[in-house]
Formats: structure tokens, C-alpha cells, sequence
């Protein structure tokens, strides 16, 4: 582990963290065109790449910039780099695979530039760089075709491949965390594990892991099936310094899963909602006092560590999170039994007699 | 939601080698009803579903990733933790990419020294999930408490201090072992498992303990209310001292209070070897709770009392040669007609025979001693037929059917066992022994009134000319049905290439035990036109189908194929030159050298018994069986090699070579200037994943224009020296068992020969692994640099480049070995092919190869395009 590894478990210790809130949200708000995303590198891409946002890392940086900028003001302790989708698999969408390490190195590169400036700053607020890796636009555990449910569009080692690359390029370009984000298949973050242990491994390097899951609807399973318990007893082998869940929900239909997964999980909690369900147009409107005031009961019953925001969250939302929830202690790592925890799609337990 | 539990059941009926039925559903892909046996042991309780694919038919990877994918999409089966189950690692991991929950792995051992231990665990760690750990290491499995303990220690100690392995997800399998078995070595075996388990539990925190429990009652095969006894009473002492997961079928276990008091008290003797006279106390009891017995412990003459009728279905059902001629003669008297005898007591015997084979409660090892027996009795009462004025063929019998292997092919092991199990059966076989023209078959069928004609081949060639007879069948106007079977063969070239040839019935039989019902079937007035219509439309249909996959295989030209050829970096690489040019022989090898090398899995398929070596011999269904033919076999090798039956030769060499192409050019000498032959490959044409290359074997030699010096070598052995002498012997005893074992051991043995030489190739001969140290399971699984592939299997298909090795090796001379027409070598126990010594060099399956290809390797050869097509028929589409 690094020296900043060791801050971070500190910082962990004493307080409850801040991460930052949506990307997409805040490039939206540029209405930026289709010669804005391909910039003059890509000025003859033969493909449209508008709606690419991690290319904006490579084209438009001070835009990036700017927007982990103004999280970090707000009062983020970390944000997460522009690279939800920097992966061979979903860049092929745009033909841009080859770009994959390249935008995963300069996404690291732009956060950790602008972490060192507040950093320096302010010494005593040290600021902290996620480097996120997205579910990609395929799942290893559920198939495509209906008429072919032993179908795969993507295999387990495909993914490892391409999470390898996105891991290199992540530590390359200086994060401190590498977040695993957004689970729908609990097979891909299985992948996305294996692979960001194996560039540990190789590089004699450990970066503390985030792991973030996502429920995606009122039955309280993940996409591919699974409870809260039986997601968590998936990934425990990653050791990860927090496990938690994001997006498709809002804070109020998100608390319960958090509530399982913080009895049971012997590791920090996160949890970054949706500000609150999308409207009929595809908006998310809870406003920042709206979303802090849940968060801070939250934080108040003891449920949280890192919290942030996701799809439709801005700065003033976590701004409003930051203060909201300052001075409250953290929730305190519960010490678990140890037994053998087993799940399929729901978790199962063997107790020692 | 939550489940948890102290004692934990795991459901085995997914496993195929521990349920027929389940095997069935899974090599006849009804994998919708297979999931319906998953679906039904969930809902029976199971907490862990066991799933395992090890058996020969299958490809298990494959199979084993279709059906984790297949439960992932039923949310009633996925909802439980699934168990990998597979003695293959390679098996185990492609499992553990399939599923997303936390799964546990059966298992990894040190069996393969610590090394791959760790491997394996840490891989199992990194794939999330739990792991169990058999008490195996590289002397073998512990079978006494110490061992137990000791190994689980050590695993243990590695696992946790060495790996970071949590210790509560390791399980261990401290294994279960038969008790009463007659053997005294045997009786303490349930004792030291509970006392394992009990220190187990006491000395590693957190560990589990699982295991096997049929197994311990296994020698009570066939009285399940004694076995059901056994595993209660096992299961309550193993359960007290710790056992918390057991492989348990919840159909075999009874309530331990509701067992009879008696009863529970002579299997709580046994299960905790209370007393020295516990297995024969429990044995005088265990019939009156089922009429069967389990195992003959010695020798019993009791049923040498019985009639000579009774006495001769005995010899029969049992295989015991004894008596055979003596109670022949007794009957001979009795019946009045030497006829009578076949016909009555003789016929009836192996009619159960023929069932209880039928219905799987006998193994083909046995039904060959049943036939070995027959044999004998109806040779001891030809010469009265004959003075009689009867002849044998006057005996009735269910139908005629001809056996050949047919022209170019050698092998005739699985036709003479086909033969067998027919005449068991009550059939009539003429055989026409091995190299069969159709010619004489044809003439032959005519002459003997034969009902079905059957046909076997081992080599890809006599498929070709299986099709040429069913061609001539047409032809000369018969309508008799054919059979087709041997290893090569398939249901689906069947289908597609043979049975558009001839309008009557063409059948693909998979295996012995099926070629009665399909006899049957074919000469049944009522069966046969169901039957037949039925395997018509089923084959149609496989020809649409492959018709149609036809025009979806995505293959690529042979121009893109070369451009994807398998990247190595000769830059950097520097060829190891052999420690010899040219040709070396060896005569008389030393057979004793050899016996280590034996791979046995290959063994017992031939035999028909299913599951893999060394495990088989403690196989549920099967290890009985096992265990009595691997005996029988060790006996003979010792007589093979004590008595000289068998002679080993050989002949290896090795040439300058450089890649040309996708030929490999070999050169007189060093300076490289003039070619002395070429070699040519084919390369895969099928459309590539990126990342994955169209391979061709010449892609492993330096190419010329490296610039680096390169070599070939090439080697063929045999062990069939002096075979045909000792299987004249067999004939004229009629000792069919002993003639189909000798074949096969001596085919083990020349694999084996070629495991060995190519060890000496790599260590001495060429010279590049000197260091190397491996088991020979390390061996079995290619755990070494180089490959040795010959000509006609998968990665070079054209058997016809065999000549060419033979000259240049001087094979007939040197080695003894000939070439039949169709490239068949003689004796068949022998081996040829290739030695690439390239590390990176792999074995490959060519796949089906376009006309593109075709044409320009006819022309690299110098060969009739037509000649080619036919030789490369199997990878033509």
C-alpha cells in the first residue's frame, strides 16, 4: 500500500468521506457538439463519437478539469476519474478501442493534477483520486439472445483482459483507489477483481479497492439476480476497503440494501444514489437539501462511511452532503463472525458448530 | 432469505459420474431435462448443488460451462451456491469464470506436489471461491488417520500462512474408504476418517470437514437397507466428531434410531471396528434384510451343490472356467443331445447374462469372461455335434450378423468386443477378422445369409471405405441393415456421409452395450419399422441441420489464415540443436521401462468403464469392476514382460529443418543447401477470435528466412513384436477376455513407449530439457515443452504423410512396423509422428479446411486434388 493508502484509512477512520456526484450531468450542461467531441485529434474519426464522454478527457481536458474542480470545492475528498466506460468493449462503440489505456492513464492523470492542487492547498484536507471502472455494455452472466439462455456475448477472460488494460492505465496515470462501480453482473466485478489483482500482483503494487454495486429495481436484486448479502459474500475475496451500492435508485429505495450489506460487510460502506428516481422526462430532480437531509439521518444511524452522489447530482448537492453530514462519526467496522459464506443467487451461510 | 445450516447436504445427482441418468441427459444434450434434475434436487433441499462433468464422451470444459450458463438463466436452481466439481483443473477453472456467486471447488489436493498446490489456491482465492482440499499428496491418498491429519496439516499450514487463503472456506475431504471389504487393512478405514475429522476440527480453526459417504458401504452394493444403515450410523459418529458437508444421497440414508437394533449394532461393529469378526458378523445378517449379497468375500463352492443347469448359468453369469468342461459333459449326459446343451442351460445362462449387462448390473469386463466360458463349452461339445450329424449352425439363434474391420484397418479391439456382447446375446457372429475388403464382405453376406452386416474402423481412412461399402451395397441390390461403429466413427458422419449411400438402414452404434438393442431392434417383425423410420428422420435431420451449420461456419481464406499464423519471436530464440543427425534404432527395449509410463484412464475406456484412473478404482458404480480388471491386467504385464510375449522397437531421428511456407523443409546437412524431403502441414481455417491464431505445425519450426538453424525430429515405436503368436494361443483356448486384454494392454504400452522415448528426446536425445523432473501424471497432461503429434490425428489429419516418415526413419526396418494401404500401421500397437521442440508448441485440432486449401496442398504435394479430398475427407466440410 502507498502512503497515501495509509492517509486514506486514516482519513476513513475519522470521519465521514465525500465523494463527488455525476459526471455526465455537468457535461451535459456544456451542450457540447459533435466537433466539440472530436476535437482536432478526432477531427477525421470516421465514426459520430458525440455522447463519448471519456473521450472529453483526451479533447477536452479543461473542461474535466473544471469539473472535478468544482466537485473538490464543494468539498469531495475524492472524485472519480472520467473513465465509467474507457474500456476496450464499450469504446468498440465508437471504434476507439485501441484508445482504451490511453483514456484510463490521462483520466487518472487530469484528477490527480487537480487533487495535488487542492491538496497543496489545503495539507490538512488531503484530496484522494478514484479510478473508476464501469460495468462495460456487456454481462458475462446473462444472455442476449432469449432463445439461447447458454449464450454469452462476452467471456469471463475477455473482460479480465479489458479491465487489466483500464487497471494499468488507471495506476499508470496516478489514482489511489480503483473503484469498481455500477455492478449489474456480479460476474463482470468478478472479472474486474481478478484482473485488478493481476496488475497488482504484477506490478508489486496494492491500491485499495472500492466496490460498488447496483440494484436496479423495486425486487432488490442486482440485474443478474442476486440480494444485497449474496452480492457482498460474491466479492468478499477482494479484501476491498469499502463495498457499497450506486445509481438506479434514490436515496429512499436505496437505504434498506445499504442497511443489509452494513451488518454484514467487515469493511467501510458507501453508497452514492441517483438524486432521487427519474421524472417522465428522464430527470433527476431531488434537490441538493432534499438529498442531504436523507443522508444525514443516514449518516446519523451509524450507516455510512464514503457517500456521494450519482446519476444527477452536482456540486451543490454534495456541497449540501459535505455540510450535512460534518461532524458525524462514522459508521464503526463491525467485527463478523467468521464463517464460511456461500451464495448463489442468495447468500448462504455454514456456521461452525 | 438467509440459509444456514451446521450439517450441509450437498445434492450429487448432477454429477455424471455418480448418476447414469444424469450422464444420459448430458451426452444425449437433453440439457432441458438435466436442469429439471438440478431443479428437483433444490427443491429436495439440497444446499449446495454438486455438479460434475468428468466423463470420457464429453467434452467436460465445454460441458461444464453450457450447464453453469444454462442454471445462471433458472432462478429457482441458481438461487443455491453451486459446487465445481471435477478431478480436471482445467475443468474446474473454466467453471469458476461461469459463475457469479460464491461457489466451492471440488477440489484441489497436493497430489501434484505444493507447487501446483498453490497455484491452484490461489487462483481458486482470486476467482472467489471456497475450496475442497483432499487429504492427497504426492504419495498418494491418506488412508490412515495419521496420514490424514498430517497432509490436512500441511495443506492447511500452505493454505492459510502461505496463500492468505481464508481458513473457513477451506473444506476438508479427509477421504472415505470402503470398510468390510474381506480385506483387514480395510476394517479401520470409517474409524480413522472420524478420528481425522475429529482432530481436524480441534487442531485447524475454522476448517470444515466433507466427504463421500457412500463410499463406505460399498462392499454392500445391492442391499441398500444395509448400506442405508451404514451411512446413518457412519454419518451420526462422523457428525459428532465435526463433519459438517457431506456428498450424501438423501434417497440412501435412514433414521439412525429407526434402525433395527440388531442391525445397528453389527454396522456400528463395523463402522467403528469394535470387533475382529464385525465384517462376517454382519454379513450373516445382511441377507435376511435384502435376499442379495454384496461381495464374495472367499472363494464359495456352496453352489457347486446345485444342478447342472443351476451350476452352469453360475459359470456363466460369474465368468468361472473351472468346472466348464466337466459340468458341459455332465449335462451333455443328462440332455442326451450335445445340442441341447447350447440350446437349453448354456443359451440361458447367457440370456442372464445379456440382461443383466442390458440393465447395467454387469460390466463388459465381465461379460467377456461370461463369453470366454461359452466359448470353452460349446468348444468341448462341437466334435459330438459334428458325430451327431448336426452342425452349429443347426442353433437357433435371434440372427446372423457379420463383423469386419474393414480394407486398410488394422484395429479390432471394439469389433471383437461388439462380437462378444452379440454372442452373449444369442446372435450369430461371422467375422471376418481385420483388412476386410468389401468384396469378400459382400460375398460373404450373400453366401452366409447374414441378417445385418456390421462395421468397424479406428483410423480416419476407414471411414471413407465405409462409405465405399455401403456404396456397393446399393450397387449389388441389398437390403439387409448396416451397423457402423469404432472410434472415429459418429452419428454424425453417419448420417451425412455413409447412409446416402444405401437406401436400406444405416445405423451408428455408439458403443457395445448398445449394439444388442439396436440388433434387436433391427431384426424385430414388430420393432424394426418404428425404429428404422425413427433413426431416418433422426438422421435427416442431423443432415439438415448440418447443412445448415454448414453455411454458417465462418471460414476464412488460406491467404488472411497465413497472415494469422502463430507469432514467435525467432529473433530472439535460438533453436536447440539434437545431440544426433539422422537415424538411431533401438531393438529389444527394456519392456520393465515402460510399465511407469502407462496411461490407464485410455485403458478402462476400452473396457467400456467410465471414469478416470486412478480414481475409477474407487468409483461408486464401477471401482468393483475396476479394481478386478486392473488386477488382471497387472498380472498379465508381469507374464508380458517375465515371459517375453511382447518385443519393443523403435526408430528416431532427427533432420536439419526450416519452415517454408507451411512446409517444413528437411535438408541433407547442416549447410542447408539440398532438401532431403518435405514436410507438409495444413493449417486451421476457421475464423479466429482476435488474440487467437490459425495454427499449422510448421509454424513451430524457424522459417528460412530467420536465418536460424532449426530441426525436426520424427519416431516410431511399437510394443506388437511377437504379438500374433500369443494371441494364436488365446484362439485356440477360446480365451476371448485374454485376447482383448492382451490387445489392449499391449496398445497401452506402445502410448507408453512414446511417453517414454519422447522424455529421452527431451532430456537426452535432443537434449533441451535435461532438467526436467516429472510425474507421470505431469506427463499424461503434457506438462512438458515440445509436442510429438502424428500424422492422421488432429493436427496433422493426412494419415497419407506417413510414408514419407517411414522412409525417412527406415520405420519397417529399423522398428518392424508396416503400412497397410490405408496407412494403418502393423502391429496396430504402435505409435508414429513428429518431434517439435519449440516451447510454445501445442497440440491444436485442424478443424475443416476450404477448397482453397485443398487445392494449393495438392498441388505442395504433388498430388491429384481428388486423392487429397479423399484423404482429408473427415476435414473437408
Amino acid at each position: 500500500m502507498t502512503q497515501r493508502s495509509e492517509i486514506l484509512k486514516n482519513a476513513l477512520k475519522n470521519s465521514i468521506l465525500i465523494l463527488d456526484g455525476a459526471m455526465g450531468t455537468m457535461i451535459q450542461r456544456h451542450k457540447l457538439s459533435e466537433a466539440d467531441y472530436r476535437g482536432e485529434r478526432f477531427k477525421d474519426w470516421p465514426q459520430d463519437v458525440k455522447g463519448n464522454n471519456d473521450l472529453l478527457t483526451l479533447t477536452q481536458p479543461d473542461i474535466i478539469m473544471d469539473i472535478h474542480r468544482q466537485y473538490y470545492a464543494a468539498g469531495a475528498d475524492m472524485v472519480e476519474t472520467n473513465t465509467f466506460n474507457s474500456t476496450r468493449v464499450s469504446q468498440a462503440d465508437y471504434g476507439m478501442e485501441d484508445l482504451a489505456y490511453e483514456l484510463n492513464k490521462r483520466g487518472a492523470e487530469i484528477a490527480r493534477s487537480v487533487a495535488d492542487e487542492f491538496t497543496n492547498q489545503n495539507p490538512d484536507k488531503p484530496r484522494f483520486v478514484v479510478g473508476t471502472v464501469g460495468p462495460t455494455s456487456r454481462t458475462a452472466s446473462l444472455s442476449p439472445d432469449v432463445n439461447n439462455p447458454a449464450f454469452r456475448n462476452v467471456t469471463f477472460d475477455e473482460l479480465v483482459k479489458n479491465y487489466h488494460e483500464a487497471a494499468c492505465g488507471l495506476m499508470d496515470g496516478g489514482a489511489d483507489i480503483i473503484m469498481i462501480e455500477t455492478i449489474f453482473d456480479t460476474l463482470n466485478a468478478k472479472a474486474a477483481i481478478f484482473a485488478v489483482n493481476k496488475v497488482f500482483s504484477e506490478r508489486k503494487k496494492t491500491l485499495p479497492i472500492m466496490i460498488s454495486g447496483t440494484i436496479t429495481d423495486a425486487s432488490g436484486r442486482t440485474l443478474s439476480g442476486q440480494t444485497a448479502e449474496a452480492f457482498w459474500y460474491s466479492v468478499r475475496h477482494a479484501k476491498p476497503i469499502s463495498i457499497g451500492f450506486n445509481c438506479a435508485l434514490g436515496a429512499k429505495e436505496l437505504r434498506q440494501h445499504i442497511v443489509s450489506v452494513s451488518k454484514i460487510a467487515d469493511c467501510n460502506i458507501s453508497a452514492h444514489p441517483n438524486a432521487g428516481l427519474p421524472n417522465e422526462m428522464g430527470e433527476y430532480d431531488e434537490s441538493p437539501s432534499d438529498m442531504a437531509i436523507q443522508l444525514k439521518e443516514w449518516g446519523q444511524s451509524g450507516l455510512l462511511n464514503i457517500v456521494g452522489g450519482c446519476c444527477g447530482t452536482t456540486p451543490d448537492h454534495i456541497k449540501a452532503i459535505a455540510n450535512a453530514v460534518e461532524g458525524i462519526a462514522p459508521r464503526k467496522i463491525p467485527e463478523i463472525e467468521r464463517h464460511m459464506r456461500l451464495s448463489g443467487l442468495e447468500s448462504f451461510e455454514v456456521i461452525q458448530q | 432469505m438467509k440459509k444456514s445450516a451446521i450439517f450441509i447436504n450437498v445434492g450429487e445427482r448432477t454429477n455424471v459420474t455418480g448418476s447414469a441418468q444424469f450422464k444420459k441427459l448430458i451426452l444425449n444434450g437433453e440439457f432441458s431435462k438435466a436442469l429439471d434434475v438440478a431443479r428437483q434436487q433444490v427443491e429436495a433441499g439440497a444446499q449446495i448443488i454438486d455438479v460434475n462433468m468428468d466423463e470420457a464422451m464429453l467434452d467436460s470444459e465445454q460441458a461444464m460451462v453450457t450447464f453453469l450458463n444454462l442454471i445462471a438463466s433458472e432462478p429457482d436452481i441458481s438461487r443455491v451456491p453451486v459446487m465445481i466439481d471435477s478431478s480436471k483443473w482445467s475443468v474446474i477453472e473454466a467453471g469458476l469464470k461461469c459463475v457469479q456467486g460464491k461457489a466451492v471447488v471440488n477440489s484441489i489436493s497436493m497430489k501434484e506436489g505444493k507447487e501446483a498446490f498453490i497455484k491452484q489456491a490461489t487462483l481458486v482465492k482470486n476467482y472467489g471461491a471456497a475450496a475442497v482440499v483432499m487429504a492427497f499428496d504426492e504419495q498418494g491418498q491418506a488412508d490412515t488417520c495419521a496420514r490424514k491429519v498430517e497432509i490436512c496439516t500441511r495443506s492447511y499450514d500452505i493454505l492459510v500462512n502461505e496463500v492468505g487463503f481464508p481458513p473457513e472456506d477451506i473444506i476438508f475431504d479427509p477421504n472415505i474408504f470402503a470398510v468390510a471389504t474381506g480385506i483387514e487393512e480395510h476394517n479401520n478405514y470409517s474409524v480413522d476418517f472420524i478420528e481425522a475429522t475429529r482432530l481436524i476440527k480441534k487442531t485447524l480453526p475454522y476448517a470444515h470437514v466433507s466427504g463421500g459417504v457412500s463410499n463406505v458401504s460399498f462392499s454392500f452394493r445391492g442391499n441398500n437397507p444395509v448400506r442405508e444403515a451404514m451411512h446413518s450410523v457412519f454419518l451420526y459418529h462422523a457428525i459428532s466428531a465435526g463433519m459438517d458437508m457431506g456428498i450424501v444421497n438423501a434417497g440412501l440414508i435412514t433414521v439412525y434410531s429407526e434402525i433395527p437394533h440388531e442391525l445397528r449394532e453389527r454396522v456400528e461393529d463395523v463402522i467403528l471396528n469394535r470387533r475382529d469378526d464385525a465384517t462376517d458378523r454382519l454379513l450373516e445378517i445382511a441377507e435376511q434384510f435384502k435376499g442379495e449379497k454384496g461381495i464374495q468375500l472367499t472363494e464359495d463352492l456352496s453352489w457347486r451343490e446345485g444342478t447342472v443347469e443351476k451350476r452352469l448359468s453360475h459359470a456363466l453369469v460369474k465368468g468361472v472356467t473351472s468346472f466348464i468342461e466337466q459340468d458341459t459333459e455332465e449335462a451333455r449326459k443328462k440332455l442326451d443331445k450335445a445340442l441341447d446343451v447350447i440350446e437349453g442351460p448354456l443359451m440361458d445362462g447367457m440370456n442372464v447374462v445379456g440382461d443383466l449387462f442390458g440393465s447395467g448390473q454387469m460390466f463388459l469386463p465381465q461379460v467377456v469372461k461370461s463369453a470366454r466360458v461359452m466359448k470353452q463349452a460349446v468348444a468341448y461339445l462341437l466334435p459330438f455335434i459334428e458325430a451327431e450329424k448336426a452342425t452349429a449352425g443347426d442353433i437357433s439363434n435371434k440372427g446372423k450378423i457379420l463383423m469386419a474391420t474393414v480394407k486398410g484397418d488394422v484395429h479390432d479391439i471394439g469389433k471383437n468386443i461388439v462380437g462378444v456382447v452379440l454372442q452373449c446375446n444369442n446372435y450369430e457372429v461371422v467375422d471376418l477378422g481385420v483388412m476386410a475388403p468389401y468384396e469378400k464382405i459382400l460375398k460373404t453376406a450373400k453366401e452366409e445369409k447374414v441378417d445385418i452386416i456390421g462395421l468397424s474402423g479406428l483410423i480416419t481412412p476407414s471411414l471413407e471405405e465405409m462409405s465405399q461399402v455401403a456404396l456397393e451395397m446399393e450397387r449389388q441390390g441389398f437390403t439387409i441393415p448396416l451397423m457402423i461403429g469404432g472410434a472415429t466413427t459418429s452419428k454424425i458422419h453417419t448420417a451425412v456421409k455413409i447412409a446416402p449411400h444405401y437406401m436400406h438402414p444405416v445405423i451408428h452404434v455408439l458403443d457395445a452395450s448398445r449394439a444388442v438393442g439396436v440388433a434387436s431392434n433391427l431384426l424385430s417383425e414388430t420393432l424394426k419399422e418404428d425404429f428404422v423410420t425413427k433413426t431416418a428422420r433422426d438422421y435427416q435431420d442431423m443432415r439438415d441441420r448440418h447443412a445448415r451449420g454448414k453455411a454458417k461456419q465462418d471460414r476464412i481464406s488460406i491467404q488472411d489464415c497465413r497472415e494469422n499464423k502463430f507469432p514467435l519471436d525467432w529473433q530472439n530464440y535460438n533453436p536447440p540443436k539434437p545431440s544426433f543427425l539422422g537415424v538411431k534404432s533401438f531393438d529389444d527395449y527394456d519392456l520393465g521401462k515402460l510399465v511407469d509410463y502407462i496411461d490407464w484412464t485410455p485403458f478402462f475406456r476400452t473396457w467400456e468403464l467410465a471414469g478416470n484412473y486412478p480414481k475409477i478404482l474407487q468409483d461408486d458404480v464401477v471401482g468393483d469392476m475396476a479394481r478386478s480388471l486392473f488386477s488382471d491386467a497387472e498380472a498379465m504385464l508381469k507374464s508380458i514382460q517375465e515371459e517375453k510375449w511382447l518385443t519393443a522397437r523403435a526408430s528416431i531421428g532427427f533432420w536439419p529443418a526450416n519452415a517454408v511456407g507451411d512446409d517444413v523443409a528437411l535438408y541433407t546437412g547442416e549447410d542447408r543447401t539440398d532438401i532431403l524431403e518435405m514436410v507438409p502441414f495444413l493449417r486451421q481455417q476457421i475464423r479466429k477470435r482476435e488474440g487467437s491464431y490459425n495454427m499449422c505445425l510448421a509454424d513451430y519450426v524457424a522459417p528460412k528466412e530467420s536465418g536460424k538453424p532449426d530441426y525436426l525430429g520424427g519416431f516410431v515405436v511399437t510394443t506388437g513384436i511377437g504379438i500374433e503368436e500369443k494371441l494364436n494361443e488365446f484362439k485356440t483356448h477360446h480365451d476371448v477376455f485374454n485376447d482383448i486384454l492382451l490387445k489392449s494392454l499391449a496398445d497401452r504400452l506402445a502410448e507408453a513407449f512414446a511417453e517414454h522415448m519422447h522424455e529421452r528426446v527431451r532430456k537426452e536425445f535432443w537434449g533441451y530439457a535435461a532438467a526436467e523432473n516429472l510425474t507421470n501424471q505431469e506427463l499424461i497432461r503434457e506438462r512438458y515443452d515440445g509436442i510429438r503429434p502424428a500424422p492422421g490425428y488432429p493436427a496433422c489429419p493426412d494419415h497419407s504423410t506417413k510414408p514419407t516418415l517411414f522412409k525417412l526413419l527406415d520405420g519397417t526396418n529399423r522398428a518392424g512396423v508396416t503400412l497397410t494401404d490405408s496407412m494403418a500401421m502393423l502391429p496396430t500397437a504402435a505409435v508414429s509422428g513428429y518431434y517439435f521442440s519449440h516451447p510454445k508448441s501445442q497440440y491444436f485440432g485442424m478443424g475443416k479446411i476450404g477448397e482453397d486449401q485443398l487445392e494449393d496442398y495438392a498441388k505442395r504435394r504433388g498430388m491429384d486434388i481428388e486423392v487429397a479430398r479423399r484423404w482429408l475427407a473427415s476435414n473437408m466440410v
